[in-house]
């Protein structure tokens, strides 16, 4: 009798428990977000212009994820103080966010929980999609249109700004961008008879510079590629350099095509055919190393790791540019300052002036200078800092001056599965896990399944 | 039936009460936190498997079982799976067997005796970031470690990370040499929690080192072994941290598993809801594993 009570007892914890479970669970369900389509570009504030009257200081939030090595916390913490200094009426706390994947979840996180996101933030330039389709980010036409609108945006790099404007809305300004440049051996070059000044320039020059250069014990290597981490961003080089790309609009990937099958085709005989590159895939973070100790005699790599790369190298450095069928070529890369939606209307327009200083042409050249980025605008490399750098490191200017070859980097809707996809194809051919036939058509299978979901 | 004298008599009526819930008293803080961060994330994990919900559908939408049907004809979830299964099947028979072997002989009295223990159990201590950071560049093609040591004997220098049918034999390399020592822990302290007349006795008998290990032993160390499997394959299936630091599942999907898809999943893919789908799937696996562990445990104890 006792017991049979007590088990109706626990019985009816449980329903309670169950209940709450329930209960708990049902409003993820319910919860239905903004459509992430209504973007009215009116949205932007009026108060573009007016600076408010001195109250209490707005307290910007600013994310920024650390990519390259070098002291990048006391850089950008100088910056904030200069800005403050200009500004007593804005206080800005910089947050360190981890990388740039670590940043876009952090702020996806915090929009799906209903939280505040940051009020400004750095993030990969091909995030413009997924961010606009999370309804995460605000267009910045007002403000742009007031600073000056097309004699403002003019002095970026177009190939920069090109990562900035979708549905004729501009949504980021350029901020840390980067582009993959040739490093070559200059004093391995003239022991091999090849002249130093200049690195090759198409695919059949790279091959037969690399046959030279490549010894036969096996000590030194003539090229290597890195094809790990994001194998689609170099490999785009042969692709842009053969005069086409890998895609055509946000929605529409042109894996499949002769071109692209051609360029793998090149990138797979470096180590197959003509074996002047080391077999499998490289990983991304030894390709410095191997050149900086003579392993290798070429490599592409990012622009970013050209101070290091000086600093440790003890031979002349020379810097070129990737190459394709037809010459050069090369995607862009790097990170753009968003600013978020959903903040308050005062903090709009002090966030906007944040952006504007760190984009501006002093902050850029002092940036570029200091990390090795290249300066998102153009004016950067006429100020005097930049001239005294490019007369000491005469290297420097080298990537700014590529951006004449340079092409789109694969910014798709749902990028980083797009992004693998064609990164998995790269990788299969190379180890010979597939044919480039098959390895590209089923990356462009894959890729237009998850985009036949995005209209435009 | 004597129901009315129960009723009258309240004070035995209380006393039972409280002796009966008592029990559920003493569990509800633990019940709370339990239903708190893991039943009810477990709900709503299993709720969100059945809504789509990713980059091009951002208001959940049902789908019943979708989710679940387009992972199980996703060639590359199947690699995933795969993966796993061949990590599992061969990372926890070789490491339990070897930290029985390391506690059987690290068990005898000999010089620097601690200095072993210590040697072995050391990869123990080190966070596997840095474990994997350090074996990074043991496998590094041509001047990393472990290709300096096999071109001594003449073998080729090997691109371990970077070879799909190398990749995993060297993650699964890393996870033998960075568990064993602390199962050996575990093995060690069985060892000398046996009695010690049981031995004696057997030796008077006249057996040697073998069969005493063999039959006396092995079966007293039954239930360490059974303990030290089920958190070896926990482990396989929980291993992560070493794949993102090496080769982030690369090269292609060569080494991704689960858990490590499903945290690319929900993190860099942004999709909600398949990831709960992958997550309802290892949960379920989980499950299965636990419950044949578990009547398999009790029945060995029946034996003993």
């Amino acid at each position: 009798m006792q017991e049979k009570r007590f088990s109706t007892l626990s019985i009816l914890i449980i329903l309670v428990l169950l209940f709450g479970a329930l209960s708990g669970c049902a409003p993820a369900v319910t919860t239905a977000p903004t459509q992430p389509t209504a973007i009215p570009a009116t949205e932007a504030p009026a108060a573009a212009s007016a600076p408010t009257a001195t109250s209490a200081p707005v307290e910007l939030t600013f994310y920024y994820p650390v990519a390259v090595a070098g002291p990048i916390t006391q850089i950008i913490d100088g910056y904030i103080t200069q800005f403050e200094a200009a500004n007593p009426d804005i206080k800005v706390n910089a947050v360190l966010s981890g990388g740039y994947g670590d940043t876009l979840t952090k702020i996806q996180t915090t929009i799906k929980g209903g939280g505040t996101p940051p009020d400004v933030a750095v993030l990969l330039s091909t995030d413009l999609y997924s961010l606009v389709d999370a309804n995460a980010i605000m267009p910045l036409d007002d403000y742009v249109k007031a600073a000056g609108g097309d004699t403002f945006t003019s002095d970026f790099f177009p190939a920069y700004l090109a990562n900035s404007n979708y549905q004729s809305h501009i949504w980021s300004l350029p901020f840390q961008r980067s582009i993959p440049v040739l490093y070559y051996n200059k004093d391995m070059f003239k022991a091999a008879g090849l002249d130093d000044n200049k690195g090759p320039t198409n695919y059949a020059e790279m091959v037969t510079d690399a046959q030279k250069l490549t010894k036969p014990d096996g000590s030194t290597w003539g090229i290597e590629i890195s094809s790990d981490g994001i194998p689609y961003w170099l490999f785009q080089c042969f692709v842009i350099g053969g005069g086409s790309n890998v895609f055509t609009a946000p929605n529409k990937v042109t894996f499949d095509t002769p071109e692209v099958a051609q360029a793998l085709q090149d990138f797979t005989d470096l180590p197959n055919k003509y074996k002047v590159m080391p077999p499998g895939i490289l990983l991304w973070a030894n390709m410095p190393n191997d050149f900086v100790n003579g392993k290798a005699a070429m490599i592409w790599h990012s622009s970013g790791s050209l101070t290091n790369i000086l600093k440790q190298a003890k031979f002349n450095v020379g810097v070129s540019y990737p190459v394709g069928e037809k010459g050069y070529g090369a995607p862009t890369g790097g990170g753009n300052l968003y600013m978020l939606k959903g903040i308050p209307a005062d903090h709009q327009a002090a966030a906007w002036k944040f952006i504007q200083f760190m984009t501006s042409v002093d902050t850029q050249a002092d940036w570029s200078i200091n990390t090795g980025y290249v300066a998102s605008r153009q004016s950067s490399y006429n100020t005097q800092a930049m001239k005294d750098h490019i007369a000491k490191v005469p290297q420097a200017a080298v990537a700014a001056a590529g951006l004449q070859y340079a092409g789109p980097e694969l910014a798709t809707h749902d990028n980083a599965q797009i992004q693998k996809f064609l990164g998995d194809a790269v990788q299969a051919a190379l180890t010979g896990k597939s044919t480039i036939a098959d390895a590209l058509k089923a990356a462009q299978q894959q890729a237009d399944q998850v985009l036949s979901q995005f209209s435009q | 039936m004597n129901f009315h004298a129960k009723i009258n008599n309240s004070t035995e009526w209380r006393s039972r009460f409280w002796a009966a819930a008592l029990p559920y008293l003493l569990i509800t803080p633990t019940l709370f936190f339990v239903v708190i961060f893991t039943l009810l994330p477990l709900l709503h994990v299993a709720g969100s498997s059945l809504f789509a919900e990713n980059q091009a559908v951002q208001v959940p939408k049902f789908i019943g079982a979708g989710n679940f049907t387009a992972l199980f004809s996703d060639p590359g979830f199947r690699d995933v799976f795969v993966n796993t299964v061949i990590y599992v099947i061969v990372t926890v028979p070789i490491s339990v067997f070897l930290a029985l072997v390391l506690a059987l002989l690290l068990n005898r009295k000999f010089r620097a005796q601690g200095l072993y223990r210590l040697a072995f159990f050391y990869p123990t201590v080190l966070p596997m970031v840095s474990a994997a950071t350090i074996w990074l560049f043991m496998y590094t093609p041509d001047y990393g470690l472990l290709n300096v040591f096999i071109e001594f004997f003449h073998i080729p220098s090997q691109n371990w990370l970077g070879e799909p049918r190398l990749a995993l034999i060297a993650l699964m390399i890393l996870g033998i040499w960075k568990q064993t020592g602390y199962f050996m822990v575990f093995f060690l302290a069985g060892l000398q929690g046996l009695p010690h007349d049981i031995f004696e006795s057997a030796k008077l008998d006249g057996a040697n080192v073998l069969q005493s290990t063999y039959y006396i032993t092995l079966p007293l160390l039954m239930g360490t072994t059974l303990f030290v499997t089920t958190i070896a394959v926990i482990n396989a299936f929980e291993t992560v941290d070493q794949i993102y630091i090496m080769t982030g599942g690369g090269p292609i999907n060569s080494t991704s598993m689960l858990l490590f898809d499903l945290w690319q999943t929900l993190f860099s893919y942004l999709d909600i809801g398949r990831a709960s789908a992958m997550s309802v799937i290892l949960i379920v696996v989980l499950l299965i594993f636990t419950v044949i562990n578990f009547i398999t445990t009790e029945r060995r104890a029946t034996y003993e």
